[in-house]
């Protein structure tokens, strides 16, 4: 008995290797067992914390699977109407440049009904993150053709596949937005190994830290699975995600330092 | 004491900062004033009017269809207002581009050549001020010094060097403005 | 200090009251009869003068939704736009009624339906006070009916837009925004302080400072019996807003056989109708809603017991008339006169629809 250790013996500081951060609240995540929301949220708000930059962030939540991202990320939020993110974004950060602010979209919010609004804030070159989750569907109104669906790709809306003929191409938007001057720097990450995730976390400090150097704005696009969408385990759906989206939409920098990255 | 005055012309005649001095010069002496225009693409090259309003009292309508005073500076505003004076009112006119000259027996009729004068002057732009000058003699409803005021007020200070012309102008138009029908 | 008077356009004196008042933020989009709005604010360089910012959006859309992240951070924020503009603007405006966001929208109306025509108009009376958006909600319009009004309706504006944390619509016509008159200009309000704004407006989302609760700025719950106590708690407030905030103003309605209600621009015009009617021997009054959300309900309905009849005259095909309708309760015959399309009754005609539909009718 006496080399058995209890629960109380082994739950302590010096043994931690892994600790929540203060900044996700106690809330269980309402997104589905195997999704990207939850570590894409668990990584933004990581890195708030460790650059000390709790009491000056504001954050803004969409409309789509991620409406409630104020429920869980423990910073002051706010949630806009759908596609509106950056306009919200654009006047906090306006009337206040030494916040950090940034805002949290999924592919309808901001490369369909929000087009607009994600092209004139970029083209403004506002000094703001967008963190972009791309996972070629409409998750929370039930798996419709959102439009980064990709060619063939079957939804509720486009059951026999996408036809491009009929219902056009997807759009590859970060590739848009990494044309217009006003952007300073254009990522894309996934989510889905722990290497992802750590690349994803640096360019969101990166994102983060070039906000206040005045340079334009910050972009990151996080390509994501939908396995209830997609109608897969999660283990298929990220598997699906490496075999299908990464080809269409490739991982990596798009621009750097305001320069277009070659290859 | 209130007037009621219609100024009407081509766009370009300076028309509108006719209106907006007067209104200005009202200012200056603690009346109530309010400036009308009609606006819209109408504006642009064709013909403009703006209505001017100067009381002791507060201001109704500033929208209206009789007049006080008519101040007509084209044909078509000659057709289109000179039945809309008031009885005993008053109807001043350029007769430079004017082919049928008003006919009312019932209201006050004076003229001014200020076309030709300003160009006599060689001062196209202040060709209104002498029209204000003119005005400002048959109906003597503010005082010389609160117009120059208005002048100041209502030109930007880039334009302040011209206001001795615009001065000489309105003394001009005092002197040269005609009476042709009694009321 | 002597007073400063100027001569301004209605828009012109709107801009600068909201330098004047120490606006935040102005987010806006061109439109016709109001662009004067954004070009006077650009052309004083208000960032200098007050740290103002001001922002040509890239649509309406995009300018109430700036307004709505402004507000969130308890900022004083603004917009102007024409008709067809805040049309474009209702899916915002019903968001932050819903997140209760004070902010202040100038509506220079001008004649629909659709692109319709650049002139004034009244004819957005019913979607500026019964909402105008999806959901259950009020506006607080304040009508203005002269430039003076014009420059004080910001002010007041957020005032109440503040007090009651609910959008205030001012209510205006290209006849008032483009016309001049003479302005009383005020002192220059200061600009609060983040730490002002942390102080009044605790709801603010300016950053967890101190450790305090995150705020959340949002008009979503998807629970519906906490939805519906939020909207009970609207309700409440508008309640609130029609009790306290009722503004009008009566003109010789004391010995008036009969009353014009008109407001804005149609006041206006009525003022010197009333005069032409009463050197006829007609004795009518004058009702001017100051605010149409509250409608100064009671009043009126007092007054329709001791009047013959009341003409509502509106440049619309009738909207104000319904609320008319319901405040006197029947008492007393109620008529409508107006035109449409940008068309501005003249004083006279309005004397005549009084005569044929009230005196003789």
């Amino acid at each position: 008995m006496e080399d058995t250790l209890v629960k109380s013996e082994i739950i302590k500081p010096e043994n931690r290797v892994y600790k929540k951060t203060d900044l996700m609240t106690e809330k269980v995540l309402s997104y589905c067992p195997g999704c990207g929301h939850g570590t894409a949220h668990r990584i933004i708000m990581e890195v708030i914390e460790e650059m000390g930059l709790t009491e000056d962030t504001i954050g803004i939540a969409p409309v789509g699977c991620s409406v409630l991202a104020y429920e869980f990320m423990n910073v002051d939020m706010q949630q806009a109407a759908h596609g509106r993110a950056p306009a919200l974004a654009t006047a906090v950060k306006r009337l206040m440049p030494h916040k950090t602010v940034f805002t949290y979209q999924g592919d309808g919010d901001l490369a369909a009904i929000g087009t607009a609004e994600t092209i004139h804030a970029a083209n403004r070159g506002e000094r703001i993150t967008i963190i972009f989750i791309n996972n070629g569907i409409y998750g929370m109104t039930g798996g419709q053709m959102a439009p980064t669906t990709l060619p063939g790709m079957k939804s509720s809306t486009s059951p026999y596949g996408r036809d491009l003929d009929m219902m056009g191409h997807p759009l590859k938007i970060t590739e848009l937005v990494a044309q217009l001057p006003g952007t300073h720097y254009v990522t894309r990450q996934a989510v889905h190994t722990p290497s992802n995730v750590r690349k994803t976390k640096k360019a969101i400090r990166k994102a983060f830290e070039l906000q206040h150097q005045n340079v334009g704005m910050t972009f990151i696009e996080i390509v994501s699975n939908c396995n209830s969408g997609w109608k897969m385990t999660p283990v298929q759906a990220n598997k699906w995600m490496v075999d299908n989206m990464f080809p269409f939409y490739p991982l990596g920098d798009i621009k750097v330092d305001g320069k277009m990255v070659e290859g | 004491m209130t007037e009621e005055i219609i100024i009407a012309g081509f766009g370009g005649q300076g028309v509108l900062s006719m209106g907006k001095i007067l209104a200005y010069s009202g200012i200056m002496q603690d009346q109530e004033v309010s400036w009308m225009p009609s606006y819209g693409p109408e504006m642009r090259g064709g013909t403009a009017n703006v209505t001017v309003i100067l009381s002791d009292d507060r201001i109704s309508s500033p929208i209206l269809t009789e007049y006080d005073s008519a101040i007509i500076l084209n044909q078509q505003s000659m057709d289109k207002f000179e039945p809309m004076v008031k009885p005993g009112g008053l109807l001043l006119y350029d007769p430079n581009g004017i082919t049928r000259h008003p006919e009312r027996k019932d209201i006050k009729i004076c003229k001014i050549e200020a076309s030709k004068e300003a160009a006599n002057m060689g001062l196209r732009k202040i060709f209104n001020m002498i029209v204000l000058g003119g005005y400002l003699k048959v109906k003597p409803l503010v005082e010389m010094e609160n117009v120059i005021k208005g002048l100041k007020k209502s030109l930007p200070e880039r334009y302040h060097h011209m206001i001795p012309d615009n001065e000489k102008a309105i003394t001009r138009g005092l002197e040269i403005v005609e009476e042709v029908h009694a009321a | 200090m002597e007073k400063e008077l100027r001569l301004m356009k209605g828009n012109e004196a709107f801009a600068e009251a909201a330098i004047r008042a120490g606006t935040d933020g102005y987010f806006g989009y061109p439109i016709t009869p109001q662009s004067e709005v954004m070009e006077y604010l650009m052309a004083e360089k208000p960032h200098e003068r007050t740290g103002m910012v001001v922002l040509q959006a890239e649509s309406e859309v995009a300018s109430i939704n700036m307004l709505y992240g402004g507000a969130g951070c308890g900022k004083k924020v603004m917009t102007s736009s024409s008709s067809p503009g805040i049309s474009l603007m209702q899916e915002g405006i019903s968001y932050m009624a819903g997140a209760e966001l004070p902010c202040v929208i100038l509506n220079v109306v001008r004649g629909g339906p659709g692109l319709g025509t650049i002139q004034p108009s009244q004819s957005d009376y019913s979607q500026s006070t019964k909402g105008g958006g999806h959901g259950d909600y009020r506006l607080i319009t304040l009508a203005p009916s002269s430039v003076q009004e014009m420059y004080d309706s910001v002010k007041l504006g957020y005032e109440l837009a503040f007090k009651y944390r609910n959008p205030v619509l001012v209510l205006s016509d290209g006849a008032i925004g483009q016309m001049m008159e003479k302005v009383e200009i005020d002192a220059q309000v200061e600009r609060l302080s983040e730490e002002q704004i942390r102080e009044q407006h605790p709801w603010a989302t300016l950053g967890r400072h101190n450790g305090r609760e995150r705020n959340i700025i949002t008009s979503l719950d998807l629970d519906p019996a906490r939805q519906e106590r939020h909207n009970e708690a609207l309700q409440r407030k508008y309640k609130e807003v029609e009790e306290k905030e009722v503004r009008y103003e009566k003109i010789n309605c004391d010995d008036a056989d009969y009353i014009f209600v008109a407001y804005g621009t149609s006041a206006r015009i009525c003022q010197k109708s009333m005069q032409l009617a009463r050197e006829k021997g007609i004795k009518v009054g004058l009702f001017r809603p100051i605010t149409l959300f509250p409608f100064p309900k009671k009043e009126l309905h007092e007054m329709a017991g001791q009047v013959k009849g009341i003409l509502s005259v509106e440049m619309s095909a009738g909207q104000m008339i319904e609320d008319i309708l319901l405040a006197v309760e029947g008492k007393v015959k109620v008529e409508h006169y107006g035109r449409m399309g940008g068309i501005i009754p003249a004083p006279g005609e309005v004397v005549d629809a009084l005569e044929q539909k009230i005196v003789k009718g």
